[in-house]
């Protein structure tokens, strides 16, 4: 990766601190204008003038809107970024705010996730880097590369889902043979991310493997979208096929639900019972 | 001005202010301020928190069962250790066994947690101010080869490993696009290593890079990501199946527990072989700089950690209680229920406690926030353009806790002391030997009173217990497999899963042996509901600002005295915050489990 870039800024990384560090950003600016990238961690901040994220004794977004000024693009790199994440959950009390509710002239994907995945992140810029342009985003900003599919789409317990086999509480019997999480209240399908393709750190496993229901974690106010426990309501009625991408369906509504159980489940349901003797 | 902190340290603010804003190679934002005297040698310091979140406020009414994802999200280097904490305060309150299983796969986890975090913080975000890597262009690599041979059984130690990596810097440096070693104070003569030296610390920097990536894989077998795994009240939600049907599809079975097996052995080698010999070798080079110690030469604290047998606090493998004055003979117990013990003021911190409460301290179960950001009448700048804070009125979004109103240190060398004094064998052992091969490698006799309560001190306990959390986690994963083989694949207690078996009102406490040091959350249930949370975590221990007695913090005492080489370039400041492992990030959240609305916030 760092073959390929040169990363100049990194709070968390650089050697240099202080004025040294500021100092950088400012020669990045100068020498590579209207040509380096921006990624954007975090989001500012914008009650109390600001002075809820001070960076040099500055308000973060008076860097943020410094450092936007000459990129050529900006990436807002995971959900608070891209969204406002945990800090702009109901109340946000600091009204922390989304990259592109302060930056309105440049070019800004977001790539949300509480965080993105590695290799999605490194996906993306390597794409950038390599192809020259900006990745195909859907009407939310988001690379379709990445996020044109919902977890549920193409999660591995799917066939659960439709055969109507769910953990019912967690450690039952189903939990242990690897049943759909939809009714422990899976936000898998209405999450878009690569979640269940790319899965995490190498692909290794990823949380509805690791028997955690989604939590939705890369979608606009998941926080403020009820527990996680609480079942998914598809108050469209139109089903959770794979039919339709992000786009085309738009969100499906994340609403709360106490006993019902969605169409699509329901008919799977049915077409269990038509075939006894498959399920328990 | 010469002013004698009750605590002990004198404060002198007459000489010339140097300011350090961003400091860098830390997770969240903080701002460090000193005074220097005509030598060099900072006579006062101030530490700013300049971030806050809010998370606590957020958290109320909410679903205690969500908590844990929430208070995860303060931090993204210590991913987990708060989701542990929630989940612990939680059953805590509504007096939910988890278990065993569970309890020992959650052990692992927090070590692992523990190991990265500290190897991480050594080789990526503490070893630049130890270590110079343009000066390992310098170094031949049979020197680096005959050293590493030295000081470990390490597996890739030929000088051939060692050019191919100094063949890499050196096409790194030559681009001209230095990247993250930008700027970096490369001929500052406080750099003491031979370039030997640099040249292998910059190949384990890679070296670790590497390793921290499969080290995490554990998190993602058991919580499905790293960062930030998934947790749950009443155990894990990894399900165990052997041999059953659909095994395969499980979240635990063979194959999942020899991948754990794997990297928990493959960690164990690297702190091992590369690490704590490593933080020894490169300390020896450091010799004669003994500075930095501050509070933890007198007062540490830690709630302990580690149970040995489940339930059973007092076999903490890393017991806490609190030590004070340096005087190792007396431990006294520490109970975070207690109103008067753990307390947090804001005399000198951005909030209020309401009209004439400014010097009063409030138990977190008590406590009350309420944002209040102003500069004193001494600081320099204006509101949103400062440039020097006024230390004597508020200067951080940081609280500052005490324990029965005393200032304490906690992180790894807390810990470590407090488990010396207690006499803990395997560390009683590990920091014996330890200081054997310093001494040895440096020609000096150096006691643990004397080496510990120093920068280097505090590196190398941190690498210490990042080693000895590599042995428990072994034994953790023996234990994890031995249970399984008695028949118990249970993995979560789901009788109180539904709130309304819950009482209408509880509260609770959960303590974690964080990375940084001891972490607590405060918790009240009311209708199935938070009513109040509170973090009080470990850098605002450390990093919080000083009380209504004039008492100073951790980051402020260990950075007086200290002689600066050139005080432009911040090297020693960075140095010893560096061995704290700040994190700003979870420090500046601590916010209200009084009730009362925010007064100046706006809501959306």
């Amino acid at each position: 990766m760092l073959s390929m870039i040169s990363l100049d800024y990194d709070d968390t990384l650089m050697a240099s601190a202080g004025h040294q560090a500021e100092a950088i950003l400012d020669e990045v600016m100068t020498k590579y204008k209207g040509n380096y990238i921006l990624a954007v961690e975090g989001n500012p901040p914008l009650n109390e003038d600001g002075m809820y994220c001070i960076i040099g004794g500055k308000p973060f977004v008076d860097q943020l809107k410094k450092v936007a000024k000459d990129a050529k693009a900006i990436i807002s790199w995971g959900s608070c970024a891209s969204y406002g994440c945990v800090q702009a959950a109901r109340p946000n009390p600091t009204r922390a705010t989304p990259v592109h509710e302060v930056i309105f002239d440049k070019p800004i994907i977001k790539v949300p996730g509480c965080p993105p995945i590695a290799e999605v992140m490194t996906g993306v810029i390597t794409y950038m880097l390599t192809f020259d342009r900006i990745p195909e985003l859907d009407r939310q900003g988001r690379p379709k590369m990445f996020y044109s599919q919902r977890i549920h789409d193409k999660c591995y317990r799917r066939p659960h889902f439709d055969a109507g086999q769910y953990v019912e509480k967690f450690d039952d019997e189903g939990a242990r043979k690897g049943y759909c999480l939809y009714k422990m209240g899976c936000k898998g399908p209405t999450t878009y991310n690569a979640c269940s393709t790319v899965r995490w750190n190498d692909g290794v496993s990823f949380p509805i493997q690791a028997g955690h229901g989604c939590i939705g974690c890369s979608e606009d106010g998941f926080w403020d979208k009820g527990s996680w426990y609480a079942r998914l309501a598809d108050i469209n009625g139109k089903g959770f096929g794979v039919e339709a991408n992000a786009d085309q369906i738009g969100l499906a509504a994340a609403g709360v639900v106490g006993g019902a159980v969605a169409l699509h489940a329901a008919v799977s349901a049915l077409k269990r019972a038509q075939h006894k003797g498959d399920a328990k | 001005m010469t002013i004698l902190t009750p605590n002990g340290f004198s404060l002198d603010t007459a000489g010339r202010r140097i300011v350090v804003d961003p400091v860098t190679r830390i997770e969240g934002h903080m701002r460090c301020e000193v005074n220097v005297d005509a030598n060099n040698v900072i006579r006062n310091a101030v530490s700013t928190g300049t971030m806050w979140r809010g998370l606590e406020v957020i958290l109320k009414g909410r679903d205690p069962r969500d908590a844990w994802a929430f208070v995860e999200r303060i931090c993204g280097v210590c991913t987990g250790c708060h989701a542990l904490t929630s989940v612990r305060a939680v059953e805590d309150a509504l007096q939910i066994k988890i278990p065993n299983n569970a309890f020992l796969i959650r052990e692992i986890m927090a070590k692992v947690l523990q190991w990265h975090d500290h190897v991480v913080h050594f080789y990526h975000l503490h070893a630049l101010d130890w270590v110079n890597p343009v000066n390992a262009l310098k170094a031949d690599p049979k020197a680096t080869s005959a050293l590493q041979q030295a000081i470990s059984d390490h597996s890739k130690s030929s000088p051939g490993y060692f050019r191919d990596v100094q063949n890499r810097l050196k096409k790194f440096v030559e681009s001209g696009q230095l990247g993250i070693f930008k700027n970096g104070y490369w001929d500052n003569p406080a750099y003491l290593l031979p370039p030997e030296a640099d040249l292998l610390a910059v190949t384990h920097y890679l070296e670790a890079l590497d390793f921290q990536r499969e080290i995490v894989k554990v998190h993602t077998i058991f919580g499905g990501k790293n960062p930030h795994p998934n947790y749950m009240v009443g155990g894990v939600p990894c399900a165990i199946n052997m041999e059953g049907d659909m095994s395969a599809g499980a979240p635990l079975n063979m194959e999942r527990l020899n991948f754990v097996k794997l990297k928990l052995q493959e960690a164990f080698e690297f702190s091992k072989n590369v690490y704590v010999p490593d933080v020894i070798a490169i300390a020896s080079y450091y010799k004669g700089w003994l500075y930095g110690g501050g509070l933890s030469a007198t007062n540490v604290m830690d709630y302990g950690d580690y149970e040995a047998i489940q339930g059973q606090k007092s076999t903490d493998r890393l017991p806490g209680g609190v030590i004070l004055n340096g005087n190792w003979n007396e431990i006294h117990p520490i109970d975070p229920r207690d109103p008067e013990q753990v307390q947090e003021f804001v005399t000198h911190s951005w909030y209020t406690y309401g009209a004439g409460k400014n010097d009063v301290g409030l138990h977190p179960w008590d406590g009350v926030t309420e944002p209040n950001y102003q500069l004193g009448p001494a600081a320099k700048g204006t509101k949103t353009n400062i440039e020097a804070v006024d230390e004597a009125a508020k200067y951080s979004w940081i609280k500052a806790p005490r324990w029965k109103g005393n200032a304490c240190e906690v992180g790894p060398l807390a810990r470590y002391t407090l488990a010396y004094a207690h006499g803990v064998d395997y560390v009683k052992g590990q920091v014996d030997e330890a200081l054997g091969r310093f001494n040895t490698l440096a020609g000096t006799n150096l006691t643990p009173k004397q080496a510990l309560p120093t920068t280097i001190g505090r590196t190398l306990a941190r690498a210490l217990e990042a080693h000895y959390c590599a042995e428990m986690m072994l034994t953790d994963f023996n234990n994890l497999i031995a249970n399984i083989k008695a028949g118990d694949s249970t993995t979560a207690n789901v009788e109180k899963w539904d709130p309304s078996t819950w009482p209408k009102e509880a509260k609770g406490v959960g303590t974690v042996a964080a990375p940084r040091g001891g972490l607590g959350h405060w918790i009240k249930i009311k209708d199935g509901r938070i009513e109040n949370y509170q973090c009080v975590v470990p850098t605002t221990w450390n990093g919080g600002p000083r009380d209504p007695k004039g008492n100073i913090g951790a980051f402020e005492a260990s950075l007086l005295n200290t002689p600066m080489e050139r005080p432009d370039e911040p090297v020693e400041i960075l140095r010893t915050l560096h061995s704290f492992d700040p994190c700003l990030a979870c420090s500046t959240h601590v916010l209200a489990p009084g009730g009362e609305e925010l007064a100046r916030v706006t809501v959306r």
